[in-house]
Formats: C-alpha cells, sequence, structure tokens
C-alpha cells in the first residue's frame, strides 16, 4: 500500500486531499465547522504547497457561483460549506447540476438556524436533497480524505460531469483528530485524471451555457438531469473499485456491519454509524440479533442495493439526523418506499435523534434500537419518535 | 452627414457577436448598446450575463443569438461567476499551458447590478479580478414588467411604485452606481448611454485594456418600459445626455472627466414630458427635478476639473 500514516484533523485530511487532488481554483466563505478545510488550504496555497486560486468570496452564494465560472472553463473546483451556508448556495447549488459542472463540495454538515447552532447533523444537507448532486457521507477523517479523492474522479468522469458532495458530520468527523493513512501524489495521479471539460467556455469555440426552456424543452431537461445522475452509479462503483484495488479501503453504496443472521437492523448514516457499530458489538454480545446497515451514498439514492440488504429482516431502525419539520424523517421515508413494493415487508420504525450536535453514545443506541422494537411490537411504527429529547 | 455615413460604418467591425433574430421589443436601446459593447469587445471574450432582458431574449432553448462564449446562471452572481472563470483562466495560464488572451465580461441590468446583485459585484471590484462589469440601465425591472428599482429615477411611475392619488411614483433618487463602483478604488469606471455607440465602444475599448476591474454603466433607453414611440429610442438617450439627467463621464483612476460637457443644458421638461412614465408630474415636481439635476451635474463637473495631487 502506498500509504503514509500520520494524525491530523479530519478538516486536514480532507484539505490534503484536495492538494493532491492538484485543485485550480478554491473559493469559499467562512462558516463553521467546515472553515478549517478551507484555512488548510489557504494556507498551502500561500506557502506555495498547492498551486491554485483562492478566491476569498464574500458570501456562499458568490462561492458556489465562482465555482460555476471556474469549472466552466475546464478548471479543476472546490468549495466547502456548512449550514446557513449551505442554505445560502442553495440558489447556485440547483444551478451547478443543471449545467453539468463538476465542482466537488465538501459540507461539514450542520444544524440550521433560527435558534443558531453550529453545531452538527443532517438538516442543511436534506434541504440541498434534491438539487441534483450526488452525495456521498463519510463516518471519519479517513473516509472524508478518500471520499474527496473519489469524488472528483466521479464528478470529472465524461459519463457523470455532475457536483459531487462529501457529506462530513459537523464537529463529531470535522474536528477530530485521527490517525489516517494518506496517498502519495503518484498514486493519485495515477488513480485522478486530469479534468476535461468536452465544450467549455472557450472564445475559439463560441458556447452558449445556460439558456431558458420554455414549457416545451423544460422537462427533457430535467428528465436528462436525472438520467445523468442515475446513471452515475455505474462510474461511483467503478471508482471505488479502483480505489479499493489501489488502497485496500473498500467503498460501497450501503455498507454492512455484522447483519449476518440478524432479524433486526438499524440504520445510520454518517459518523453516528461508529457508535452504532459499538452498539451492535455489545448488543451481539448480549445474543442479540441487531445488525447495522449504513448508508453510504444518498444521492443517487441507491434503491436496489437497500433492498437487498434489509429485505431480508423482521424489523429495520432508521436513524435520522435531521427533522423534516410536520413530516416523517427524510431517510426513513424513502428506506419505507423502497422497502415498499416487496410482498413480505420488514416493519420499519424510524426515530429521528442526534440534532444540534446532541451526541448518541452507543449505550444511547441500545436504547434507541429497545425503543424502536417496543414500538413495532406495540404496532407504533407510524409514529414521529424522538429520541433523547425532552418532553 | 453625407461624408459622415461613408466614413463611419468604416470605424466599426461588421462582425456581429450578437445575432439579429433576437426577441427584444421593437426600439430596445439595451440590446443596441449591447450590440457596440460586443463588437468593441471582440471575440476573445467570455461573458457572464446575469438574469434579466439580455439574458431572455437571447437564449431560449434550443437557440441562441451568442457567437462569444456565453454563460448565464442566475441573476445576482454574474459578477462572482466572472470572478470565477477569471480566475479558472489565470490557473489554467499558469498550470496548464493555456495561452489565450481572454476578457473576462460580467453584465446585468439595473436591479442584477444595483439591488439584487450589488454584493456580488462589491465583493468581485474588491477582490480586483481582471474583468469588466458592464450595467445595462433602463431605469426599472423591465423583464418582469416594469417594476421599480434602485436606479428607477425620481418621479417616475413604474408597476410596484405607480403615481396615484396619494403618489407620486417613485420618491427616491436614482442609485449611483458608478461612484459606489469608484469607490472600490478600480481602475476605470465610465458611464455610457445607448444613443452614443462611439462613445460606448471608446469606453469599452478602453476597459478592455485595464488590467483590473472596471465598471462601464450605460444608461440604456428603454421604450417599452418609459413608454415612449419605439422610434425615439435615440433621440430619449440624446434628451437625458443634453438635458444633464445623465452626464457622460469618465473616472480614470479616481479622477473624474465629463466627457460631453454642455455649456447650457436643455430643460429637464423636454426629456420628462416625451416619456409617459412622467406623464404624471406637476410643475412643482419637474422644478424639483431640474434642481437637483443642476446641482449633480455640477457636481461632476467640479470633480471633474479637480486633478490628482491638488
Amino acid at each position: 500500500m502506498t500509504s503514509k500514516r500520520v494524525g491530523l484533523e479530519s478538516s486536514l485530511g480532507i484539505a490534503q486531499a484536495v492538494k493532491l487532488a492538484n485543485v485550480d481554483v478554491i473559493a469559499a466563505y467562512p462558516i463553521t465547522p467546515q472553515t478549517h478545510i478551507v484555512e488548510g488550504l489557504a494556507e498551502m496555497v500561500a506557502n506555495g504547497e498547492l498551486d491554485a486560486e483562492y478566491i476569498p468570496v464574500e458570501s456562499e452564494h458568490s462561492a458556489m457561483s465562482a465555482c460555476l465560472g471556474a469549472s466552466a472553463v475546464g478548471a479543476r473546483t472546490f468549495t466547502a460549506t456548512a449550514g446557513q451556508g449551505l442554505i445560502l448556495m442553495h440558489e447556485v447549488v440547483t444551478v451547478a447540476s443543471a449545467l453539468r459542472l463538476p465542482v466537488v463540495m465538501a459540507i461539514a454538515n450542520r444544524a440550521l438556524s433560527g435558534q443558531l447552532s453550529i453545531w452538527g447533523d443532517h438538516s442543511d444537507v436534506m434541504m440541498a436533497r434534491d438539487a441534483g448532486w450526488i452525495h456521498i457521507f463519510v463516518e471519519n477523517g479517513q473516509q472524508a480524505f478518500d471520499q474527496t479523492l473519489c469524488a472528483f474522479r466521479i464528478a470529472e468522469h465524461k459519463d457523470v460531469m455532475l457536483p459531487v458532495a462529501v457529506d462530513v458530520d459537523g464537529f463529531h468527523a470535522t474536528h477530530v483528530i485521527e490517525s489516517f493513512y494518506l496517498l502519495d501524489q503518484k498514486t493519485v495521479n495515477e488513480f485522478l485524471p486530469p479534468y476535461v471539460h468536452p465544450t467549455p467556455l472557450d472564445p475559439d469555440n463560441p458556447v452558449t451555457m445556460g439558456c431558458f426552456a420554455m414549457p416545451n424543452y423544460y422537462f427533457e431537461t430535467r428528465k436528462a438531469l436525472d438520467m445523468a445522475l442515475r446513471n452515475s452509479k455505474k462510474v461511483i462503483l467503478e471508482t471505488w473499485e479502483k480505489f479499493g484495488a489501489l488502497t485496500g479501503r473498500h467503498y460501497l453504496p450501503v455498507e454492512k456491519y455484522k447483519t449476518e443472521n440478524c432479524d433486526t437492523l438499524l440504520v445510520t448514516m454518517g459518523s453516528f454509524s461508529e457508535n452504532a457499530m459499538m452498539a451492535v458489538d455489545r448488543m451481539q454480545e448480549s445474543g442479540k440479533k441487531v445488525g447495522l446497515v449504513r448508508l453510504r451514498l444518498w444521492r443517487p439514492f441507491p434503491t436496489e442495493e437497500l433492498v437487498a440488504a434489509l429485505s431480508g429482516a423482521k424489523n429495520v431502525i432508521v436513524l435520522d439526523r435531521a427533522i423534516s419539520l410536520g413530516g416523517p424523517g427524510p431517510v426513513c421515508s424513502e428506506i419505507k418506499a423502497a422497502l415498499y413494493p416487496l410482498e413480505k415487508k420488514p416493519h420499519v420504525v424510524g426515530i429521528i435523534g442526534g440534532l444540534g450536535g446532541r451526541d448518541i453514545s452507543p449505550e444511547n443506541f441500545i436504547a434507541l434500537v429497545e425503543l424502536g422494537l417496543e414500538k413495532i411490537k406495540t404496532g407504533h411504527t407510524g409514529e414521529i419518535i424522538m429520541f433523547g429529547v425532552r418532553e | 452627414m453625407e461624408t459622415l455615413s461613408v466614413y463611419v460604418p468604416k470605424l466599426v467591425t461588421n462582425k456581429e457577436y450578437i445575432a439579429s433574430g433576437h426577441r427584444a421589443c421593437s426600439g430596445c436601446g439595451e440590446v443596441l448598446a449591447l450590440r457596440y459593447v460586443c463588437k468593441a469587445l471582440g471575440r476573445n471574450t467570455i461573458i457572464s450575463n446575469a438574469t434579466g432582458c439580455m439574458e431572455i431574449i437571447s437564449s431560449p432553448l434550443p437557440e441562441t443569438a451568442w457567437e462569444v462564449s456565453w454563460i448565464h446562471t442566475l441573476f445576482e452572481n454574474a459578477a462572482a461567476v466572472a470572478s470565477g472563470i477569471e480566475s479558472g483562466l489565470k490557473a489554467l495560464k499558469r498550470k496548464h499551458g493555456y495561452i489565450k488572451d481572454v476578457k473576462v465580461v460580467a453584465m446585468g441590468g439595473d436591479g442584477a447590478t444595483a439591488d439584487i446583485g450589488l454584493q456580488a459585484l462589491s465583493g468581485a471590484l474588491e477582490r480586483g479580478h481582471d474583468f469588466i462589469y458592464v450595467c445595462f440601465d433602463n431605469e426599472a425591472y423591465m423583464n418582469t414588467g416594469i417594476q421599480r428599482s434602485s436606479e428607477t429615477p425620481f418621479g417616475a411611475s413604474t408597476t410596484t411604485a405607480p403615481s396615484g392619488k396619494v403618489s407620486m411614483g417613485q420618491h427616491t433618487w436614482k442609485k449611483n452606481m458608478a461612484a459606489i463602483a469608484a469607490a472600490h478604488n478600480i481602475p476605470y469606471v465610465a458611464t455610457s448611454c445607448s444613443s452614443y455607440p462611439f462613445d460606448i465602444m471608446y469606453k469599452i475599448e478602453k476597459a478592455r485594456k485595464v488590467k483590473g476591474p472596471s465598471y462601464i454603466h450605460i444608461l440604456s433607453v428603454c421604450p417599452t418600459g418609459w413608454r415612449c414611440p419605439s422610434s425615439d429610442t435615440i433621440k430619449m438617450g440624446r434628451l437625458a445626455v443634453e438635458t444633464g439627467v445623465f452626464p457622460l463621464y469618465e473616472i480614470e483612476n479616481g479622477e473624474y472627466k465629463m466627457n460631453f460637457d454642455y455649456p447650457k443644458l436643455r430643460p429637464v421638461e423636454d426629456y420628462l414630458t416625451a416619456q409617459g412614465r412622467f406623464r404624471h408630474l406637476t410643475k412643482e415636481q419637474i422644478a424639483e427635478i431640474q434642481q437637483k439635476v443642476i446641482v449633480e451635474y455640477e457636481k461632476i463637473k467640479m470633480l471633474s476639473s479637480r486633478k490628482k495631487g491638488k
């Protein structure tokens, strides 16, 4: 393995990946808990370690706008944001995918204001869910490093040409100092080909990007984008396979942890999966048949893989780290929809927890599973259940 | 005049970068100004266009009127997109052997520039990107149906600030974008008008040579929104300048220069009474406007007489 082991804060690990990707343009605006990523990059640029244009824009809206411009002329482009920053940027986020510009963005997932919270949950990214981006969730710094590199390869692949977000839970994943296996430049160069936009903004071959569409054309543009996003899964799988072969670190759209012979499966997404794994270890030690399914690829939604992972279970307990105010948890509702066509369906119960940085410890996870099983047993699977919240 | 009609066309390239067949209203001063802007820019240009009239008339899928590379993304971010284009090209030149000499140009209407896009514009000017920003100011949100903007002149009636029994319409004075741009200490700022093609081209050519940001504010006559005959477009722009309502000047490295200085300005009444949007104004209100126009005009003249270091 061409790796070197170092101790690093996860955010700086992401910055290392961006540097190894030899990015051309970074446009970013400060917001906690994303800031360390772009501070790391700014330092690399200032020290001449990374030859890139760093645009210290005046807002997240302009950060993504600048990324569009840079990507459209054929420059490899990166930004990072979180929480309200992503929401402010949101108008531009939808354009990145519609114009098929392969911007890579790290999202340090953060709770949303009214009551200002800089801490982690998935509310920000859920509001960006339908914007046509590929979303990859990671659980720790190593995965964030790996997936940032993979993100460039996936985004810029000629059969994809879509923006990719690497979703890293704010603080729980971004601010942890971990041991990393970094890659050397030669390995990265082998893995990541140069970015070539097939029809960039070019004075010698004029192109028009961003037309307006009347009702007789608009629908087709959306269908084309949806097809591109769905088809990207092939390249995502290929990329992870190649990455696995290079590094020994393997990734799948849906990853299973000790699910064999389990009648109850817990489903998590993001950094809390690590605590959930510890809870599963303990529960299995005490003879309980509880396993864990971790959702890595959020968009395109891996229906097939999820159904394969969950269809054999009796009970499925889904943790949502986001609240869809007035409705069921977003991950749970999609899982329910995916399982609905099955003739023999597992019972599915959704639990909302971990909002605004509230921790769910391994002990909490054991209690959460017990609560879920109790709700299934008493036939209350349709309830909106919140875990670890005061009445 | 006869000699001029033989001589003048030779000064202007025959090449069109915004093709005919676009969907602008008849008598549109904005697309006229755009046409001359593009002629002066030439082919080695990448345009970032804000949402608005010029975007809508030029790019209905699956057609385009553009013969230069052009991108439209949103309403308020043309300057930010231009920042990215300029930075991207810089990186490509330094790292990947890109050799083309491209000028990046952002453009938008008065709403996109002075209202919703002011922050992005300010950011891009302050960061010193090498680009030109062109504001085509037709003094209201014409694309969405003549709603007021901060560039709508005092006394004009628009659909969101209409004149009525208790209102004269717009009761605020036009935002001074040239001064705002100049306050960023950028190398070149200028005003121009759709009725002065050579002035437009002169200023765009000058801006093209500037290293760093430049800002050109072009008053663009809109017969649809100003409620005047579409055959009066050129006349109306000339009246705006000759009455002193919209003086043409440059601010080069902070130094003002009045380009057309009239020893005696025409009365603003000539300009105001020719347009339906001012039709409701009383004699007193016209007098108030007249007074303000003279004050503002004298201000520019005074600034123009000041030379650097004095």
